[in-house]
């Protein structure tokens, strides 16, 4: 009957491979075809720029109230690079690096945040999700993708994202503990950037680590530099290969940093000083990937050049696309079930009689809709 | 005498309370440091500290499961729920706990709490945040659900909620945050829950509204006397559980004709309830069918179409003049 120290028998680890500054653990450093390293800066600086874009179009009115992304670029692009095509990603709302990486179009984003059903038409033949804004209920829906590969034995994985003040949800934690409890290829990823709102992270959990937490599910996790793509893509590969191999689901938190406001209708001066912001700014993965690719000499002024105007072209051309997208005001009645009923048919031709002035009365033997006075 | 927003009528009457009675606590997502996403927490942290002010990890459930257990402890919490959709995340202990302790115990243990949301739509707000669940909750027996529709109304009816003995669930407008100010008393004022109020009064026609949708209720009356020669009574319910059976009636007796406006969907909605009170009391005085102005019976879309969707005071108009001509 002794008491002594339990083992535990998961992995905790921590990993960053390029720092600020553009240094690299050598030792460390993955194996990225330089096409594909020019292709993530080009995801990466194409995901800034249209989030700049959104933010000014917020301000002009142009779309709904905006929630930006600066600075969290890295974590979702290393895990969307990592992922194959019909693997499943279930996201929350701050990566926009994935969906640019995954190909869904430009303009379907800022429908989204122009206020659109549109912009949550997830396009055919990708297993992708739509933003989730219900916080960390996105996590159980993942579980759920991930146990049915594993009952389909597709060999596909599911990797989901959530905030740090997504950690605590229940939806969260029971999502891990199925997780572990099914054994099933999920990877969840904690995009921790320190602020849920105007919560810091000091209030969210006592906790010293969101990582941690995996273990107490019986999970494997890491804490990786989420600002940094190397580290990101190193944790993703590894994650995604243990779950795909049965070896379980797997935890990553991906420390970055919310440099902007929570969304535009936030005012952090309420809550945070600009001295805390301020050494994020050099933490940004944009730059740090900028100086490693042009170390590497796969980067120069020329080629940049050339990037950024593709992708100004690129984003003008989603603008011009939401801009024109043709608002049905009747379409919501479409899509609650599989066939119309009889009331909501009703009811859409009461809103077309309001709107457009009464419709020809039909007879109900044909199936046409009545307009109903009662 | 002061002229207020909804925002700052509310967060005086919250502040008036903590400041009486130190068992009362406001806790929720944001309400401290920042006071709440639409400031109506603003600055009661700083007045009150972050014990009474409590800045909560995000988790719905927690703060309502967590204020029931403060309510035994003689804590009167003030929940606040970020949204109307992400109440639901919670509806379990609202459901499961907070309607039921008194009944279940006899009366040992009873949960006076008052759980507060930002409500409907209108405000160009993204999904789960724009939602109309006062069916659902008036359906809950055990709980009272009030929703006020103006700066004085709420700082009245949320001190009512506040010295409840029972849960109350408070809906606030969100369109009307700042839509309006109005003059509020310097002195702490109460509204009975379950009480309405004649908000115009009229005799040709009872248009039947609350929260948000009277504004373009009380537009549509002027439109109607201006253009249609239609004096119509507008009652505003403020409360939908219990709900104010005898001032409906009343009024319905004297008009004999009908409408009803809210923003929730009909199917099941607080509309159907007070069609059903008419017919049950007052059914031989009507002279028309009773017309129902309300969101669709579908989600309310994303905020690009939300204003098709929303009742306004053209679709009770084109309503009234029907349900008068018939
Ligand atoms: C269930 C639920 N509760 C509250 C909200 C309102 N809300 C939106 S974002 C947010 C903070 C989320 O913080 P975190 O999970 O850290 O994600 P971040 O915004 O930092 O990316 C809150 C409280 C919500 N969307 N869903
Ligand atoms: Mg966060």
């Amino acid at each position: 009957m002794p008491r002594e120290a339990i083992e535990l028998t998961n992995k905790l680890e921590n990993l960053s491979i390029l720092d600020q500054d553009g240094n690299v653990d050598e030792a460390l450093e993955p194996k990225i075809a330089d096409a594909d390293l020019r292709k993530l800066y080009n995801v990466m600086l194409k995901t800034r720029r249209l989030d700049e874009r959104c933010l000014m179009m917020q301000r002009q009115g142009r779309i709904g109230t905006y929630g930006p992304c600066k600075g969290q670029e890295a974590t979702p692009l290393g895990f969307a690079y990592a992922m194959q095509a019909e693997d499943w990603f279930v996201p929350s709302y701050r990566e926009l690096s994935a969906y640019v990486w995954r190909g869904w179009p430009l303009g379907k984003y800022l429908v989204w945040w122009g206020g659109n059903e549109y912009g949550s038409a997830v396009p055919e033949g990708v297993n992708d999700l739509p933003i989730c804004v219900p916080i960390a209920s996105q996590c159980q829906y993942a579980m759920g993708i991930a146990w049915a590969s594993k009952l389909r034995q597709d060999d596909t994985v599911c990797v989901c994202f959530v905030g740090d003040g997504g950690t605590s949800q229940g939806d969260f934690h029971e999502a891990m503990n199925f997780a572990t409890v099914y054994n099933v290829p999920l990877v969840m990823v904690v995009q921790n950037n320190h602020w849920a709102i105007s919560l810091p992270r000091s209030k969210q959990t006592a906790s010293p680590t969101f990582a941690q937490k995996a273990i107490a599910y019986g999970m494997d996790a890491m804490v990786i530099d989420g600002n940094d793509i190397l580290s990101c893509v190193t944790a993703a590969r590894e994650s995604i290969k243990k779950a795909r191999d049965g070896q379980g689901p797997q935890l990553i938190e991906a420390t970055t940093y919310r440099i902007m406001m929570h969304t535009t209708a936030d005012d952090p001066k309420k809550y945070r000083s600009e001295e805390e912001v301020a050494p994020w700014l050099k933490k940004d993965p944009l730059i740090r990937f900028e100086t490693y690719l042009r170390n590497k000499k796969l980067l120069d002024d020329k080629i940049q050049k050339l990037m950024e105007e593709e992708i100004k072209k690129e984003i003008d051309e989603a603008i011009v696309f939401y801009e024109n997208y043709k608002h049905d005001p009747y379409e919501f009645f479409e899509h609650m079930y599989q066939e119309m009923t009889p009331e909501l048919a009703a009811q859409l031709a009461e809103l077309k009689a309001y709107r457009e002035g009464p419709a020809p009365e039909v007879s109900a033997s044909n199936g046409n809709p009545q307009v109903s006075h009662a | 005498m002061a002229e207020l927003t909804m925002v700052q009528a509310l967060n005086l009457a919250m502040r008036e309370a903590m400041a009486e009675d130190p068992n009362v606590l406001v806790m929720g997502e944001d309400v401290g440091k920042d006071g709440g996403v639409f400031r109506v927490t603003d600055g009661l942290q700083e007045e009150f500290g972050p014990d009474r002010c409590i800045d909560t990890p995000l988790a719905e459930a927690a703060i309502a499961g967590t204020a029931i257990g403060l309510t035994f402890r003689g804590f009167k919490p003030l929940i606040e729920f970020q949204f109307d959709g992400f109440s639901f995340q919670a509806f379990h202990h609202v459901e499961g706990h907070v309607r039921r302790f008194r009944n279940r115990t006899r009366g040992r243990y009873t949960c006076p709490m008052v759980i507060r949301m930002p409500y409907g739509g209108g405000i160009r707000a993204l999904e789960h945040h724009s939602e109309a669940p006062e069916a659902t909750y008036a359906h809950l027996a055990g709980l009272k659900v009030v929703l006020p529709s103006g700066p004085r109304n709420a700082r009245a009816l949320l001190r009512s909620a506040i010295l409840s003995p029972d849960p109350v669930v408070f809906f606030e407008p969100k369109a009307l945050y700042r839509a309006f100010r109005e003059e509020v008393p310097d002195e702490p004022e109460t509204l009975p829950i379950g009480k309405g109020q004649v908000a115009r009064a009229g005799k040709d026609v009872t248009l039947i509204s609350y929260a948000a949708t009277l504004r373009a209720t009380l537009d549509a009356a002027e439109e109607l006397a201006d253009e249609h020669d239609i004096d119509a009574e507008v009652l505003d319910l403020l409360s939908v559980s219990p709900i104010d059976e005898d001032l409906i009636n009343e009024s319905v007796r004297k008009t004999g004709r009908v409408v009803v406006v809210h923003e929730a969907p009909r199917h099941c909605g607080v509309g159907a309830e007070v069609v059903a009170r008419i017919v049950e009391k007052s059914l031989l005085y009507l002279e028309a069918p009773i017309r129902r102005v309300t969101g669709y019976d579908t989600i309310i879309p994303f905020f690009a179409n939300e204003k098709t969707w929303l009742p306004d005071a053209g679709k009770v108009v084109q309503a009234t003049v029907e349900t008068v001509n018939f």
